[in-house]
């Protein structure tokens, strides 16, 4: 926990538009994406913005499929405070902003259809593709969400799917080779903090300590919304929220272009 | 996949019969739970939620206690028998990010800082739901606040919007929510003009949002009337009541 | 300088009061310069002051209070007290006795045990601790005996009445001794269980329509009719 005093300073500089690390209102800290770090995974990713560092794994498995959804592939994304990633994590059941983490990159990926997954389909109503995302929080200074949305399209993005041959007897039998996970949109979520009025991007572990209320934005390719959510004990203007969006489009798009690159 | 029945026919009416900016039809009671220091119980539509405070009272376990204000915990949780196939009473990830998204709407709106080292549970219990309880649980919650007489800046309104079929409407129910293209709730405190809770899921264009937005709070502000006459009508029926006695 | 309501008309949290030079008095908060609601309560405009009387509330100690409390722990130094409160009191022995006493558990247990009823007075509280009371003077002390009634605390102003008109009225009409707590419970003990019934529904009476007018006239004709009828 940041001192009072500390907590003001922020707070004071942010309302004439300067933030203490230096960046302007609207910057991302430096970000670096690696990706296939982790070979006995299917897929994975890490990313590092500012000194908050996450990793997630794919692990791509069967299962059955939803019953009102028979012909598509299922897609499950968990997220993990690891202890060792803050001081104030505890070992244990997840805690509420790790179950609201998961959700948030979960809702990105879903609503925006990034996966095809009716491509993942083996038996239809029997046997499909299970796409487990796990997102682990590595260490933590502030703005976990944007990072895992980021490192889960990542590990998205090099996800090799085995190649099965279904048989007469209705048995699945592994081929040989891969397929890339067949990917159609890339979903980004953008961060606000609001600070003495002021919408911050990317805000880090003090600003965090001192934000008002929180709101994240998530875009697709073609910059349409596909999951917003407030958090926060504050309140935010409906202005405040339309001029996050029209910021956020664009940070998205900026962002999505250092991910297709990677 | 078989075809799907249209959510909204070629005259703009829904599936229940509302135009697009039409609330499902609401009643709220307030002061329904005995024991419960406030409580309100909200029908829309087919949701039937339930919304009781407990404080503020002393913190179990004392360690949680904030030496400045008050704690706000709160448990959203659906009744099994509440949805169409039986949900097991553990709750579920999705419940336990609402159960935080709804505290942290209602935070604002309470005097949390007037009573240091108390708590304030409210429980939210979905007995029947039909899309949208997470708003009218809120609005529910309001209600059951100010019941236990626990000081607020506002009364917290909560109302959903969406995408339905290509139309932007007002209050979705379980269907519209469930095979709509979007869901925006909101919910909102009028004398602020500020928004506690903002969530959304689907694909809207970022026009179409602030389309939504101002329709969700539209639809925030007739409920916040209706909020307040639920909270006034025990007493001004006692009083009509008196008032017929003296003229006796 | 506006004015938004009549007097007494029924407000809820969030209805705007009064904007301008006022004083945002109980149950009200003042932002910019519009004076708000807090609670559900009846408006009152006195010149500048502003105010809400809460039709509903529960009670936060003040110093010099009088309030009926109940034992629920015996410590080693005195007992923690139960006085309808978010916060529980403590009464410790030194505020119990008049001499020097050796604190000795069992020896406090034989003086007031769990669940004993006490009449208090709140001597200290603040945002850091919780309440203390004293029973050493000599009105307070150990119930030993008739019927405690639990009202909303905020209502206890109206059982009261003006300069004690309705307290006055009640114990005259039901010929019964009532100890009024200011948090939300009061003491009636009477010459026999009828009385004392009688008092305790007229009390539950005024609760319940604290808010309306011509009440003390109703609920003497109300205590009257019983008693007659008996």
């Amino acid at each position: 926990m940041i001192s009072r005093l500390r907590q003001k300073q922020i707070a004071q500089l942010i309302a004439s538009g300067k933030r203490l690390d230096g960046r302007g209102l609207t910057d991302y800290r430096p970000i670096q994406i690696e990706s296939g770090i982790i070979e006995k995974a299917e897929g994975s990713a890490r990313v590092r913005l500012g000194k908050t560092e996450v990793m997630v794994g794919v692990k791509i498995g069967f299962g059955e499929p939803f019953p009102d959804r028979p012909n598509e592939g299922v897609l499950t994304v968990n997220s993990e405070f690891v202890p060792l990633a803050s001081p104030e994590f505890e070992a244990g059941p997840p805690s509420e902003e790790s179950v609201e983490l998961a959700r948030i990159v979960d809702r990105g990926i879903r609503e925006s259809k990034a996966i095809e997954l009716e491509k993942l389909c083996l038996i239809p109503g029997k046997k499909v593709f299970v796409i487990f995302i796990d997102i682990y929080v590595l260490n933590h200074d502030g703005n976990l969400i944007d990072a895992s949305a980021i490192a889960s399209l990542v590990a998205l993005m090099n996800s090799k799917v085995p190649k099965f041959e279904l048989k007469d007897d209705g048995e699945v039998v592994k081929k040989p080779g891969f397929e890339p996970l067949p990917i159609r949109n890339y979903p980004i979520a953008v961060t606000f903090a609001d600070i003495s009025g002021k919408l911050v991007v990317d805000p880090w572990l003090d600003e965090e300590e001192v934000l008002n209320a929180r709101l994240t934005m998530s875009f697709d390719r073609d910059g349409r919304l596909c999951a917003i959510q407030k958090g926060g004990s504050g309140m935010l203007t409906p202005q405040q929220v339309i001029e996050a969006s029209i910021i956020g489009r664009e940070k998205a798009e900026e962002l999505r272009k250092l991910v297709v690159k990677s | 996949m078989g075809e799907t029945a249209k959510l909204i026919d070629e005259n703009g009416i829904r599936i229940d019969g509302r135009k697009v900016n039409e609330l499902r039809p609401i009643k709220l009671e307030v002061g329904v739970l005995s024991n419960a220091d406030g409580s309100a119980y909200i029908e829309q539509g087919k949701n039937k939620i339930l919304a009781a405070v407990y404080g503020p009272r002393e913190v179990h376990p004392r360690h949680l206690a904030l030496s400045d204000q008050a704690l706000l915990r709160c448990r959203y949780h659906m009744a099994p028998f509440s949805v169409e196939e039986r949900k097991s009473p553990a709750p579920s990830r999705r419940e336990v990010e609402l159960s935080k998204a709804i505290r942290e709407a209602l935070e604002p709106a309470i005097f949390l800082e007037k009573f240091p080292r108390t708590s304030i549970d409210l429980f939210i219990e979905v007995l029947q739901a039909d899309g949208g309880t997470r708003c009218a649980g809120i609005t529910a919650a309001s209600l059951a606040l100010a019941d236990a007489g626990i000081p607020m800046r506002d009364l917290v309104a909560a109302c959903a919007a969406g995408k339905v079929d290509g139309h932007l409407v007002v209050d979705l129910n379980d269907a519209e929510d469930k095979d709509g293209e979007a869901d925006v709730p909101v919910a909102y405190m009028p004398n602020f003009n500020a928004v506690a809770l903002l969530q959304m899921d689907g694909l809207l264009t970022i026009e179409e949002f602030q389309e939504a937005i101002e329709l969700a709070l539209q639809g925030c502000r007739q409920i916040y009337s209706l909020q307040k006459e639920a909270l006034k009508a025990k007493y001004i029926a006692i009083k009509e009541e008196a008032a017929e006695i003296e003229e006796e | 300088m506006p004015l938004f309501y009549e007097n007494r008309q029924i407000v809820t949290p969030g209805d705007l009061l009064a904007e301008g030079d006022y004083v945002a008095g109980n149950n009200t908060y003042k932002h910019d310069s519009k004076i708000y609601a807090s609670r559900l309560g009846l408006v009152e405009y006195k010149g500048k002051n502003v105010q809400v009387v809460a039709l509903n509330n529960f009670y936060v100690p003040s110093i010099g209070d009088l309030v009926i409390g109940k034992i629920v722990e015996v410590n080693l130094h005195g007992w923690t007290v139960d006085i309808n409160s978010p916060y529980s009191a403590i009464l410790k022995a030194s505020e119990a006795f008049n001499k020097q006493f050796r604190p000795q558990k069992d020896e406090l247990s034989e003086f007031l045990d769990i669940n004993d009823l006490i009449l208090a007075k709140v001597i200290a509280f603040d945002r850091a601790r919780d309440p203390s009371l004293t029973i050493r003077e000599p009105e307070l002390g150990k119930i030993s005996y008739g019927q405690i009634v639990k009202v909303s605390p905020a209502k206890i102003p109206r059982i009261i009445g003006r300069k004690g008109s309705m307290i006055t009225m009640l114990k005259k009409e039901t010929n019964c001794n009532i100890t009024v707590g200011q948090n939300g419970l009061i003491l009636i003990s009477g010459k026999n269980r009828e009385d004392e019934r009688i008092a305790i529904s007229a009390i539950k009476k005024i609760e319940q329509e604290a808010h309306t007018s011509g009440l003390t006239d109703r609920v003497t004709e109300m205590i009257r009719k019983e008693r007659g009828e008996r």
